[in-house]
């Protein structure tokens, strides 16, 4: 029996039929069972979340709920700092960080009476594709416990596929809430970049990094979006345009919208078996109302070179405060510089150390323009092409990932594991907002996911068609077999 | 000093200001100097993991008025950029300041040098946030622990770099003090160098007198007096000068002056200078400032020191000596025109201020003067007394003391205490008659030709009347009494 969805439940807690703490108490009791096998979770919030449900019963009996999420059991990514609740950021550096802050998106949950359920795994700092760089352990893909449930917000995919929360939270930087949310048969929406606050996310790349939900179904999805979206004096880069009715936009249909396919994202190097799902998907969409047609984005080639230029460049500032002065680990040195570099060496992963290598060579004397001045270009030119693109068309419809969750240590070679965000890529680089959504499944029985990219703060019409999509597929009624 | 006649001396000053804001530079911690070690942070200014910085509006705004006071050009649009290097005063390890597109550029500063007027270029203005700071548990080198505080990071640093055309000790020194004026008449910052709120770094280079290159350029940190930029720079320009005498190459390189040595010793070499690995902030939109906003704050913009000094000069034909002191501070100066605008005796107030006033507040800054306990009104009051001839010079010291312990009005202390000088025609006449009646030999030594004998009578009218008299009436009085016997 598929898993219940956040509407579904609160719904159920307005009718008096269930509630918030009965919820909250079988999802701990699921957690408690099965992520021994999934490993989700890093931190499991008992009492917060208990405490948290019976304030959502006690308004509920009131009749005075908060909304739509009130006593909705979510997950949120360990890169999401909540107060008197250490995070981790997947890292032995913050292995033991207490915030004393709550992140803005957290603080918005809580206003909308979101139970929070704990904290889940992560790629260190989120660099990463399949959640095998958490400094603690791996996290399992819920439909084949031998695979990899993408990352680097694999955890929080994991968690609502495996039924461990109705909802979550993660973060995606380069694809690192679509591509898991494809692994692992669930939604992941990026927002426009801007439309939700970033303080309190820890950073990996700041232009990039971008507040991205997880759950079962687009209604869900839009549920979370609004929850958390909208301007914060706390973040120069919010966005201050007003937050949409996000499930009111849902009715409509797919009818008389223009969806482009770009060939780029149909080349070598796609799975045939996700080549087919996805044009299968484009046809529902035809056979709905929309327009198809072929669009090119040739920059496509540059997208993975750009970003593993942009990215590692920012990492390797916003990661330098780690250096056991403030907080977090610290290695005793002989002196100042010594305990910063002896910190950094035990505190930090290979990948980590690698991008910060790579960023700190790409911004660095006598090679700054070449690349870091070179990929900004690149950049531009990225978003110049999308921007032509979607003069003709409404939406971009492509696959999220060129394969399917892969099994663990299958893609020890970080050039290999980098391509697996080449379709990602262009709409984080962009900030444009993207979706995937399940479009089906290989032979195999692993998950495919349909991406759809819209205009900037177009989330509406994203979402629309995602749902026109969802509601005319069988593929949200499917749950893998965990037990 | 002999070898450095032979020597151009080029120097450039790179002043960083503190901002007076209430708040920090992309936080809401206050900026209050001296509070309790790290009492003044949040996880902005300590650089927690998942905080963002935002830009202090009035900051920007002290950069304006400042960038516009010295005709610097307001870009229309600047950015913060990150500029990185490791060191435990810097919770980031980055520090957030401007690189390519700062907030203005391309100005000047006029200053007053013994040789005349000189325009000294600025070349630029940016703004950023400062570091915490390190206290090391006893001597610097022995020492087994360092704390540090970081109430001091994140405050908001305004950089002003000016163009190396300076070409003295002395000149840089007029130039900081004309600098420092400036700054504290807008209001921007207090101008204080022993608390740090005004920093100095210098760029001084030598080269062969008349040669159109620059030598080789040395930089110059921890100038934390007006003096003490003089004098490193006196020593630096000996110590050169030597070495290129000598035939011996100056190399290029970062040193810290040593107050208490009078000299400057080699602190980094530009072999081991840092990569900054700049690049813009990416957690701020770049900085588009309204232009209509930068005109508001040009039409606010205060009039400045040296357009004040020589308006003074000219407008109430006051000495340069005087107009200089009374436009050092933007509140003396407006005590000053506020007591002049009540009673139009410019000179004899300022001398009040310069002599009496000034020695008693030691100090000319804007809490003082707005502390000072005789009023602007009350002090023109008192040379008003004097001018009308109703309290006499002396008495007015008096008069002038009791204002200083009670704040009263002169007219009021001089009603109560019976100090109005004695100006009745009859009562001065009594007093006369009756000092000549008792001084028959003073009457004598008059009438023998004795004109002094007069002053000894006029003493003895001044005594008998408790010095109220009116000695101009006293004098007239015995005059015309004795010769009239």
């Amino acid at each position: 029996m598929a898993a219940p969805t956040i509407h579904e439940l609160t719904a159920a807690f307005a009718r008096g039929e269930q509630s918030p703490v009965a919820v909250a108490e079988s999802y701990l009791a699921r957690i408690d069972t099965l992520d021994g096998r999934v490993g989700a979770y890093l931190t499991v919030m008992r009492d917060e979340a208990l405490s948290a449900a019976r304030a959502s019963e006690a308004r509920y009996r009131a009749g005075a709920p908060l909304g739509p999420l009130d006593g909705a059991p979510v997950a949120l990514k360990d890169v999401f700092c909540t107060r008197g609740v250490r995070t981790t950021c997947g890292s032995r550096i913050l292995e033991s960080f207490v915030p004393p802050y709550d992140a803005t998106m957290v603080e918005r949950l809580r206003t909308a009476g979101a139970v929070i359920l704990g904290k889940t795994n992560m790629d260190e700092f989120a660099m990463g594709s399949s959640t095998e760089h958490s400094a603690f352990h791996v996290t399992r893909n819920p439909w084949d416990l031998t695979r990899v449930p993408g990352g680097s917000s694999g955890g929080s995919a994991a968690a609502v596929a495996g039924g461990l929360a109705a909802g979550a939270f993660g973060t995606d930087t380069g694809g690192s809430v679509r591509q898991p949310a494809a692994f692992c048969g669930v939604v992941g929406l990026k927002p426009t970049y801007g439309r939700v606050s970033r303080y309190g996310l820890i950073a990996f790349a700041s232009s990039l990094d971008h507040v991205a939900p997880f759950a079962l179904d687009i209604v869900d999805t839009a549920l979370l979006l609004g929850a958390v979206a909208g301007h914060d004096p706390l973040d120069a880069t919010s966005v201050e345009a007003p937050v949409p009715d996000y499930v009111a936009a849902l009715a409509g249909g797919v009818k008389g919208l223009r969806i482009g396919v770009p060939d780029e994202y149909f080349g070598a190097g796609l799975d045939p078996e996700i080549d087919r799902a996805v044009r299968a998907a484009i046809d529902v969409l035809r056979d709905r109302g929309a327009t198809i047609e072929r669009v090119s984005l040739p920059s496509t080639a540059y997208g993975v070179a750009t970003y593993y230029i942009v990215a590692p460049a920012e990492a390797s500032s916003n990661l330098a405060r780690y250096d056991g002065v403030k907080y977090g680990l610290r290695v005793p040195g002989k002196d100042l510089i010594d305990m910063a570099s002896r910190t950094r060496a035990a505190g930090f992963g290979a990948e980590v150390k690698r991008r910060i290598m790579l960023g700190t060579y790409a911004l660095s004397a006598g090679y700054h323009e070449a690349y870091y001045g070179q990929a900004q270009k690149v950049r531009t030119l990225v978003r110049r092409e999308f921007e032509a693109a979607f003069a003709r068309v409404d939406l971009l419809a492509a696959p999220t990932t060129p394969g399917v969750a892969f099994t663990h240590g299958d893609k020890a070679d970080p050039l290999a594991m980098y391509m697996n965000d080449v379709y990602t890529i262009p709409a984080s680089m962009t900030g444009l907002p993207a979706v995937s959504v399940p479009c089906g499944f290989n032979a195999a029985g692993l998950p495919i996911g349909l991406q759809l990219i819209g205009r900037a703060l177009d989330e509406p019409t994203l979402l629309r068609a995602a749902h026109a999509y969802e509601q005319a597929t069988p593929w949200r009624h499917r749950s893998p077999a965990l037990g | 000093m002999a070898e450095s006649t032979r020597y151009d001396t080029v120097i450039g000053l790179e002043v960083h200001a503190q901002l007076s804001t209430r708040s920090k530079m992309f936080c809401g911690c206050p900026t209050t100097f001296g509070a309790a070690p790290n009492s003044q942070t949040c996880p902005i200014c300590l650089g927690m993991p998942g905080v963002l910085p935002v830009i202090n509006r009035r900051a920007v705004e002290f950069g304006v008025r400042t960038a516009l006071a010295f005709g610097l050009r307001v870009n229309a649009a600047c950015r913060f950029a990150r500029k990185h290097y490791y060191y435990p005063d810097m919770p980031k390890n980055f520090q957030i300041s401007q690189y390519e597109e700062p907030l203005a550029e391309d100005g000047w500063l006029e200053i007053d040098t013994p040789a005349g007027v000189r325009r000294i270029g600025i070349q630029r203005l940016h703004l950023e946030e400062d570091v915490g700071r390190l206290v090391h548990e006893g001597d610097f080198a022995a020492a087994q622990a360092s704390l540090v505080d970081y109430n001091r990071s994140g405050m908001p640093l305004m950089e002003t770099v000016s163009r190396p055309e300076l070409r003295s000790p002395e000149e840089a020194a007029i130039y900081l003090r004309a600098f420092r004026a400036v700054l504290v008449y807008l209001g921007v910052c207090d101008g204080n160098m022993e608390e740090g709120s005004l920093r100095c770094d210098a760029n001084i280079s030598l080269r062969p007198r008349g040669a159109a290159e620059l030598g080789t350029k040395v930089e110059i940190k921890n100038l934390n007096s007006f003096r003490n930029v003089q004098r490193a720079l006196e020593y630096e320009v000996q110590r050169q000068a030597e070495a290129l005498t000598a035939g011996r190459r100056v190399a290029q390189e970062t040193r810290l002056f040593d107050a208490d040595r009078g000299t400057t010793r080699s602190m980094r070499s530009k072999e081991y200078a840092h990569d900054y690995r700049y690049f813009p902030e990416p957690d701020l939109v770049p900085l588009r400032l309204d232009p209509a906003w930068i005109e508001q704050i040009r039409a606010a913009l205060p009039e400045l020191p040296r357009a004040r000094r020589q308006r003074f000069a000219s407008q109430y034909g006051l000495p340069p000596y005087d107009a200089e002191i009374l436009t050092q501070s933007r509140a003396l100066a407006a005590y000053y025109e506020a007591a002049v605008g009540v009673h139009d005796n410019p000179k004899a107030i300022s001398n009040w201020i310069m002599t009496e006033l000034l020695r008693e507040l030691g100090g000319d800054d804007e809490a003082t003067v707005a502390k000072a306990p005789v009023s602007p009104a009350n002090l023109a009051g008192l040379v008003r007394l004097i001018d009308e001839g109703t309290i006499s010079g002396k008495i007015a010291k008096d008069v002038f003391a009791r204002m200083l312990a009670s704040g009263e009005d002169p007219v009021t202390i001089v009603r109560r205490e019976g100090l109005t000088q004695v100006a009745d025609a009859g009562a001065i006449e009594a007093l006369v008659d009756q000092a000549i009646a008792a001084n028959p030999k003073a009457v004598a030594d008059f009438k023998g030709g004795k004109a002094v004998a007069a002053k000894a009578l006029v003493g003895q009218v001044m005594k008998a009347s408790g010095g109220k008299a009116n000695p101009a009436m006293v004098d007239r009085v015995v005059q015309e009494k004795l010769s009239r016997i």
